[in-house]
C-alpha cells in the first residue's frame, strides 16, 4: 500500500524531490547516467545518503590524500571501521574518532549517546576488545540555559551509554567558546586491543555466501541521519530530532561480546557496522571491498515497526546493528552465537557476481544498481580555496596584552576560565575504572592503560585548539598535532599514530575550504616529522547556525606506546625537595592565547610559530630522560601558559612550589609550544641535565602547600595557597551550571 | 573453595571480579556462571559483580532477580553459603530478598566515579576479619543508584546487629547514615555498593580491596577444616 504513496521515477525528476535529499541537479543527471534510468524512490534515497558529504567525503577527499597513512607498524590505515597499529606480542591496538555533532545539537543525550555507541562498533567489528572511550567536546560559553542543557545533557548521555556496555571512558577535553555556541561538537574515540589474529574485515566475499543480520530490529529512527548530518543547523533542525538515532547500550553490550565470539569462527568472512545509512552502506561498501555484488531480500529484515517499506529499511539509522558475510551452510553457527546472547538474527541474502546491489520486496525487484555507483562514484569536489582578508590582518597586527599589576588574580581568573578549569565535573560522570586496566585517571596529560599480562601499557590523549586554527591554520594544524603527541611523551609512551576528526564550517564557502586546506596541510606535515601516521579518522563539514561557522576544529585522537610500566609518567608533583625544571622559552605573541581572550574577549594578531624540528628533537629527549628513570613528573604547558600549568602540578596534591622566573607576562603565560615542566630527584639532577642541556631549574617541590613565585632579586610575584587554588580551579563548572544568569 | 561469579546479561565488571578471587586468593576453582544456570549448590562463594544488567531497564536489579539463576542462589544462601553482591549485584541481592533496603539515586542525580574513603564498621564478619575495626580503606564507586534507603526500624536492627558492614567516611550519594555495606542478618550475605575488585594492585590506585576476598578464603578454610 504504502509503496504507491511514494514518487514515481519520473515524479521525482519533474517535480526534483531529490532536492529534498540533499542531492543537486547535476548530482542527479550523474546518477542517471550512471545506471542508464530514472533512480525510483528507494534508489535515489541510497544514492542521496552515500553520496551525502558525510559518506562521500566528496568536499575533503582531495585534503585527505595528503595525510601519510603508513608505516612499519600500521597494520590497517583509512578505509576500514577503524585503523590498526602492531604493538608487538601478535598485539594490536585498534582505534579511530567518529563525530555526532548535528545529532548531538538538537538531541543531545542521545545524540551523544549513539555517538558512543557507533564508535565502540567501529572498533569491536574489527574484531578487537574496546578497553576505552575518549571524547572531546566544545560547547558555547555556559552563559545560557541552552548551552548548560547541551552541556549537561551531552556529558550524561556519553556516561549512560559507555558506563552501561562497561568500557571506561578515560580522558579527552572540553572547552568553550561562542562559536559552538548553536553548534556543540560531540568526538568519541574509541580504542581497542586485538590479537593480530582476530582482525576482520567489511568483505562481501565468495559468491554465494550468505548475508546475515545481526542485531537490534529496523524502526523508523535515523532515516536520513547522514543526510542531516551534511548540512548546516538552522531554525528548522528541531524538527529534524527524528534524524537522531535511539541508543540501547544493553543490546550494544551484547552484540558486542556476541560479535567477539563471532569473529573466532572460520566461516565468518566479513563483518561490519550498520552506522551511517545503515543497511545501504554497510551492504554496499561490503560488496565494493571485495568487489561483489549482493542480494538482499527486505522481507527478512527484523522489524520493530509495521509496514515499512524498502526505502525506510534502507535509510534507517538504528543502532546496535551488525551485517555479517557468512560462508554457505554454517548460518547455524552464527545463529548459535546471537542466540545465546538473545539477539536478533536473519539471513536476508547472498553474494553474487554481478557488482550490483539488488534489493527485493515482496517479490519484485525494488533498487537494482551497480555497487560502485553507489560508494566510488560520488562526484569529488575541488572547491575554490580563497584566503580570508582577515588572515593578513591578522599575522600584520601585533597584540599586546594588558600590562598586569596583580599575577595572582591573573593567575586565579585564568584557573577559573571553563576550558581551564578541572573537568572533575565530567569525568565524575564517567566509569573510568571498569575493566580495571586504568592506571592514569582523567586528569593527567593523557590517560595510561596497562595491557594484562604484559609489561606494556598504551597512553590517549584527544586534542585540538581552534582558536590557534582559526587565525593561522597551517600552523595550528601543526600545533594540534604536536600537543597530542607531547600529552603522549608527557606520559611515558612513544606516540605510534593518530585518528583525526575534521570539524568545519561548509566547505562550499571558499573561506572555510581555505580554512581545510591550510589546516590539513600542517597537520599533514606534522604527522611527518613526528611519525605519527594517520590511521583513520572522520570529517564533519556544515557545522554552522544559520549562516555561522564554528572556528576550524580539527581534533587529534592520539595513542602511545609504554614499553615498561615502569615507565608511566603523570603531571602532579610526587615529593618535596625534587627540583622544578622548565624546558622552552616563551613567546611575544598571543594570538589566540587564554590571556587574549580573557582580556579582549576577541582573537586577533600572530599565533606562536612552531618549529617541528625542534618539537621532534624535545619529544626525543624527553622520552628518553623517562625511559632513563629520572623524571617524577612531566606536563606540557598549554593553555594559560607555564604559570597554570605550575599550578596543575600541585592542585589536588599535598604539595607546593616555590619557583623563581622572570616577572613578565611571556614567562608565565605564553603559549608557545615545545615546552614542558618537570619534577626531578635532587640525586638525578647530573642525569637530566646531561639528557636535557636546554632545560633550566627553576625552584623545588615543597611541602608547604603554597605556590610561590619569585622574581630574579627575590621578591615573590604570586603567592598562593594550593589549596585556594584547587577550590577556584574544581569549583568553576559547577559554579556555572548552577547560576541561573 | 570454589568460587562462582554470576554473569548476567549486561554485568560488565564479571572479568575484575574473577581477576580479584583467581588471582589474590588460593581459591582453587573460579568460574564465571551464566544467568541460565539452574544450580549454584557446587560452589562454596558465590559472587555477584557489578554492571548493569539487563540494561538496568525498569529498575536496577529488577529484571536481574527473576534470571534463572537466582532461585538456586537464594536457596543457597538460606543454607549459609558465602555470597557477595557488588555494586549491581547488591542491587539485585536487595531485589531477591536477600538484603534489607533499595537504592535510590544519587542525591545529586548523577552518575558518580571515583576512589573514595570507606570505614570499616564490623571487623567481625566473614567478609572483613582480615582487616581492622576502623580501617579506613581507599575503594572506588561507580553507581548512579546507591542512595541507600530503608525505613528506621529497620536502620535500628542494622545498627543492633551488626549488619552494616561499610561506611562512606564522607557523605558519597546520600546513603541513610551513610552506609556502604550491609550484610543479612545471619552474615553470610554481604552487599556494598563500593568496588573492592577495583582496589586489588596499588599501582592502580589502590589494593585496600585484597582483605575482603583474603577474608572470604580464610572464613571459608576455617570452617571447612573444622567440619572436615
Amino acid at each position: 500500500m504504502l509503496l504507491q504513496t511514494e514518487p514515481s521515477p519520473s515524479t521525482i525528476k519533474e517535480e526534483k524531490i531529490y532536492q529534498e535529499m540533499g542531492v543537486k541537479d547535476h548530482e542527479y543527471e550523474r546518477i542517471v547516467e550512471l545506471i542508464g534510468r530514472e533512480p525510483n524512490y528507494t534508489e535515489i534515497g541510497m544514492f542521496s545518503v552515500l553520496w551525502s558529504e558525510h559518506c562521500s567525503y566528496k568536499h575533503s577527499k582531495p585534503l585527505l590524500r595528503q595525510f601519510p597513512v603508513d608505516g612499519p607498524h600500521v597494520l590497517q590505515g583509512p578505509g576500514e571501521g577503524a585503523g590498526v597499529v602492531d604493538i608487538g606480542d601478535e598485539q594490536a591496538v585498534v582505534f579511530k574518532v567518529e563525530s555526532h555533532n548535528h545529532p548531538s545539537a538538537v538531541e543531545p543525550y542521545q545524540g551523544a549517546a549513539t555517538g558512543v555507541g557507533g564508535i565502540l562498533r567501529d572498533v569491536f567489528s574489527m574484531g578487537a576488545r574496546p578497553i576505552a572511550l575518549l571524547n572531546s567536546l566544545r560547547f558555547g560559553p555556559l552563559d545560557t540555559p541552552r548551552v548548560r542543557y547541551l552541556f549537561e545533557e551531552v556529558v550524561a548521555g556519553i556516561a549512560g551509554y559507555g558506563n552501561c556496555v562497561g568500557v571506561p571512558t578515560v580522558g579527552g577535553e572540553v572547552q568553550f567558546d561562542r562559536s559552538y555556541d548553536g553548534n556543540p561538537l560531540v568526538n568519541a574515540m574509541c580504542v581497542g586491543l586485538i590479537d593480530h589474529k582476530n582482525l576482520q574485515k567489511g568483505v562481501a566475499a565468495g559468491v554465494g555466501n550468505t548475508v546475515m543480520y545481526v542485531g537490534a530490529s529496523t524502526g523508523r529512527d535515523g532515516i536520513h541521519g547522514a543526510t542531516f548530518a551534511s548540512e548546516e543547523l538552522n531554525e528548522e533542525s528541531q524538527a529534524k530530532r527524528p534524524s537522531v538515532q535511539v541508543g540501547d547500550p544493553f543490546t550494544e553490550k551484547r552484540v558486542l561480546e556476541a560479535c567477539l565470539e563471532l569473529v573466532q569462527l572460520e566461516s565468518l568472512v566479513g563483518i561490519q557496522d550498520m552506522g551511517a545509512a545503515g543497511l545501504t552502506s554497510s551492504s554496499a561498501e561490503m560488496a565494493s571491498k571485495a568487489g561483489s555484488g549482493i542480494n538482499m531480500n527486505l522481507n527478512h529484515v527484523p522489524q520493530r515497526e509495521k509496514n515499512m517499506t524498502p526505502y525506510e529499511m534502507m535509510l534507517s539509522e538504528s543502532q546496535e546493528r551488525m551485517l555479517l558475510v557468512v560462508k554457505k551452510g554454517h548460518e547455524a553457527e552464527i545463529e548459535a552465537i546471537c542466540e545465546k546472547w538473545d539477539l536478533d538474527y536473519a539471513s536476508i541474502g547472498e553474494v553474487t557476481d554481478d557488482r550490483n546491489l539488488t534489493l527485493y520486496f515482496d517479490g519484485e525487484v525494488v533498487a537494482d544498481v551497480p555497487v560502485t555507483s553507489l560508494t566510488d562514484d560520488a562526484p569529488v569536489y575541488e572547491v575554490t580555496s580563497t584566503e580570508p582578508a582577515s588572515f593578513k590582518e591578522n599575522q600584520a597586527k601585533h597584540w599586546q596584552p594588558e600590562a598586569i599589576s596583580d599575577y595572582n588574580e591573573t593567575l586565579r581568573d585564568l584557573l577559573r576560565r571553563p576550558t581551564i578549569a578541572s573537568k572533575e565535573w565530567v569525568y565524575d560522570q564517567y566509569d573510568h575504572m571498569v575493566q580495571t586496566n586504568t592506571v592514569v585517571v582523567p586528569g593527567s596529560d593523557a590517560a595510561v592503560l596497562r595491557i594484562r599480562g604484559t609489561k606494556k601499557a598504551l597512553a590517549m590523549t584527544m586534542d585540538g585548539n581552534s582558536r590557534y586554527i582559526k587565525l593561522d591554520p597551517e600552523n595550528g594544524g601543526k600545533l594540534a598535532v604536536a600537543e597530542a603527541a607531547r600529552n603522549i611523551v608527557c606520559s611515558g609512551a612513544k606516540p605510534l599514530a593518530l585518528t583525526d576528526c575534521l570539524n568545519y564550517g561548509s566547505p562550499e564557502q571558499p573561506n572555510i575550504y581555505w580554512q581545510m586546506k591550510e589546516s590539513t596541510k600542517g597537520m599533514s606535515e606534522a604527522c611527518r616529522t613526528l611519525s605519527t601516521p594517520v590511521i583513520s579518522g572522520n570529517v564533519s563539514l556544515y557545522n554552522e547556525t544559520s549562516g555561522e561557522a564554528i572556528y576550524p576544529t580539527p581534533i587529534i585522537g592520539m595513542v602511545g606506546l609504554i614499553e615498561d610500566t615502569d615507565h608511566i609518567t603523570t603531571q602532579q608533583a610526587k615529593a618535596e625537595g625534587d627540583v622544578v625544571y622548565v624546558l622552552g622559552e616563551g613567546s611575544e605573541h598571543f594570538g589566540g592565547s587564554e590571556l587574549q581572550l580573557m582580556q579582549d574577549d576577541d582573537l586577533s594578531g600572530i599565533v606562536p610559530k612552531i618549529d617541528l624540528e625542534l618539537e621532534g628533537k624535545r619529544q626525543e629527549q624527553v622520552l628518553t630522560a623517562i625511559q632513563a628513570g629520572i623524571v617524577q613528573s612531566a606536563h606540557d604547558l598549554a593553555e594559560g601558559g607555564l604559570a597554570v600549568a605550575l599550578a596543575e602540578k600541585v592542585m589536588g596534591t599535598e604539595f607546593g612550589l616555590k619557583v623563581t622566573l622572570s616577572k613578565n607576562t611571556e614567562t608565565l603565560f605564553s603559549e608557545a609550544p615545545s615546552r614542558y615542566v618537570f619534577t626531578v630527584k635532587a640525586t638525578d639532577v647530573k642525569q637530566f641535565e646531561a639528557l636535557i642541556p636546554e632545560a633550566v631549574a627553576v625552584g623545588t617541590v615543597t611541602a608547604d602547600t603554597h605556590i610561590t613565585i619569585e622574581d630574579e632579586n627575590g621578591q615573590p610575584f604570586v603567592n598562593e595557597s594550593t589549596e585556594e587554588l584547587t577550590r577556584i580551579w574544581k569549583g568553576a563548572i559547577p559554579c556555572l551550571l548552577k547560576s541561573k544568569a | 573453595m570454589r568460587a562462582a561469579v554470576i554473569v548476567f546479561p549486561g554485568s560488565n565488571c564479571d572479568t575484575d571480579m574473577f581477576h580479584a578471587v583467581k588471582d589474590f586468593t588460593e581459591a582453587e576453582v573460579v568460574e564465571f556462571v551464566p544467568h541460565t544456570a539452574k544450580s549454584v549448590a557446587a560452589y562454596d562463594a558465590i559472587f555477584i559483580p557489578g554492571g548493569f544488567s539487563y540494561g538496568d531497564y525498569l529498575r536496577t536489579g529488577a529484571i536481574a532477580r527473576f534470571a534463572p539463576v537466582m532461585k538456586s542462589v537464594s536457596e543457597e544462601a538460606a543454607k549459609g553459603k558465602t555470597i557477595v553482591g557488588v555494586c549491581n549485584g547488591f542491587q539485585i541481592l536487595q531485589e531477591a530478598g536477600l538484603l534489607p533496603g533499595a537504592m535510590k539515586r544519587n542525591k545529586d542525580l548523577k552518575f558518580i566515579c571515583r576512589t573514595v574513603n570507606l570505614k570499616v564498621e564490623n571487623k567481625k564478619t566473614r567478609f572483613t576479619s582480615s582487616y581492622d575495626q576502623g580501617d579506613v580503606l581507599r575503594i572506588p564507586v561507580a553507581h548512579g543508584e546507591g542512595n541507600f534507603e530503608c525505613d528506621e526500624k529497620t536502620y535500628s536492627q542494622l545498627q543492633q546487629k551488626g549488619q552494616i558492614v561499610f561506611t562512606y567516611v564522607d557523605d558519597v550519594n546520600g546513603s541513610k547514615g551513610q552506609i556502604a555495606g550491609v550484610q543479612n542478618e545471619a552474615g553470610n550475605v554481604l552487599g556494598m555498593m563500593p568496588h573492592p575488585e577495583r582496589a586489588m594492585e596499588a599501582w592502580l590506585g589502590s589494593e585496600d580491596g585484597r582483605k575482603l576476598f583474603t577474608s572470604v578464603y580464610r572464613n571459608w578454610r576455617e570452617s571447612n577444616v573444622v567440619t572436615n
